[in-house]
């Protein structure tokens, strides 16, 4: 056999009103076996009452090279939190 | 499980000075390291080698229970014993995938177990004699993966640490079903409890070696504690052990077959023993009973298998083309 056996991303939404989340990743050949061993391998023990299952390779994934310029910008911007501004006690919970 | 990952891992790095103690201040920092993060070679290979171990154990292991599933004594037993054994599959799927995100492919995991090449737990190269041995490998098997695996839920790689927890969550069963076996057993008929007792008197001291050498002869360990890859020393972890699971066998009324076995005081623990360590490596070289059998049964099952994948790809690809002439 020379072709490999495409690898997937499992998502699971634990219940309703929850956003679906990464529980890890499986091989299978095409979407309806990949959505198949997700259940037998991620959701033995109620887990979740959904699953996504996209292909790896469809994942487009930011640099951890370009952690530090992506994100840290953010930390110096205190300007965008409520307790940078203050507003005096008088005016009560805002 | 287990420690037996690191024997022959090799974690020499080549890298630079600060590069390494770059490394260093992140596992220092208690930061996970994650799949596309920077990290040294050694670091790498240690991973791949030690997770791929633990992922060959969970499927091999699968094989000394399998061997029971169909002589389970009641439905009740039948139902817990294929739902282990189902775990462990998922158990060792999770730690390939873990695996794979260091850049090792599934295919040359499966041949380097199917070669030999790449060693697996000890503990499953003994075979499963009588129905008791069900319930000893739950009890002490299972309980000394714990032990291992805990720890490892703290591991500074995170996807091993996140699989980890995942199986911790579920092994937690696998320890009481079967201890719920012993347990029956000893309570059973005189021939019952003999039954159970010569279980552990056979599974004690493989379980005990589970953790490993002893930390004087344990080459790679220092390493892989400083890389926080290891928490706990394997004679560390085979104390807890020990100190967890002797008032469960008092409890059963058994006797953990090792006359120098005493508690001691001033450490608050037990003392132990020696343990045969030259079984221990004729048995992790594959000299062990059922070695050949483990891996034939695995080499079968690969390649029964072959016309699964290879049709499964056939329809993938029919499939897909089918859907680009339909567009």
């Amino acid at each position: 056999m020379t072709a490999t056996i495409p690898l997937w991303e499992v998502f699971i939404r634990p219940r309703n009103g929850l956003a679906h989340k990464h529980v890890g990743s499986l091989h299978a050949a095409d979407e309806v076996m990949a959505l198949q061993s997700a259940r037998d391998v991620y959701t033995r023990r109620g887990e979740g009452n959904s699953i996504w299952v996209v292909p790896s390779a469809a994942i487009t994934a930011s640099d951890p090279d370009q952690t530090a310029e992506n994100f840290e910008p953010t930390a110096d911007k205190i300007y965008r939190h409520p307790t940078f501004y203050e507003i005096p006690e008088d005016v009560g919970h805002m | 499980m287990y420690s037996q990952g690191l024997i022959g891992a090799d974690g020499r790095t080549e890298e630079t000075p600060e590069f390494l103690a770059r490394f260093q201040k992140r596992i220092d920092a208690e930061e996970k390291i994650e799949p596309k993060d920077e990290m040294p070679e050694g670091y790498r290979r240690t991973l791949i080698r030690q997770i791929g171990q633990h992922a060959h154990s969970e499927i091999v292991g699968m094989l000394p229970e399998g061997n029971w599933i169909t002589r389970a004594p009641s439905l009740r037993r039948k139902a817990a014993l294929l739902a282990k054994v189902q775990d462990e599959g998922g158990h060792g799927l999770y730690l390939y995938s873990a695996a794979e995100t260091l850049g090792v492919s599934r295919e040359e995991m499966t041949e380097e177990l199917l070669s030999g090449k790449a060693k697996y737990s000890s503990i499953f190269n003994y075979p499963t004699l009588s129905w008791a041995d069900m319930g000893t490998i739950g009890w002490l098997v299972d309980g000394a993966a714990i032990m291992n695996q805990i720890p490892l839920c703290r591991c500074s790689f995170g996807p091993y640490a996140r699989a980890m927890i995942r199986v911790c969550k579920e092994e937690s069963f696998h320890q009481r079903q079967g201890y719920e076996i012993v347990m029956t057993l000893a309570q059973g008929t005189p021939e019952q409890k003999a039954m159970a007792q010569d279980s552990l008197n056979r599974w004690w001291w493989p379980s005990l070696m589970m953790f490993g050498p002893h930390d004087a002869d344990s080459q790679h360990s220092d390493q892989s504690m400083a890389w926080k890859i290891k928490r706990f020393t394997n004679d560390e972890l085979r104390q807890k052990f020990i100190d967890a699971t002797v008032p469960q066998a008092e409890y059963l009324g058994l006797t953990i077959p090792d006359p120098d076995l005493k508690w001691n005081e001033d450490k608050g623990g037990y003392d132990h023993g020696p343990i045969d360590w030259d079984e221990f490596w004729r048995v992790v070289k594959g000299h062990g009973p059922m070695a050949k059998d483990r891996i034939k049964a695995r080499k079968k099952a690969w390649d029964d298998g072959a016309w699964v994948r290879e049709a499964a790809l056939a329809h993938a690809e029919k499939r897909r083309a089918r859907k680009i002439a339909a567009e």
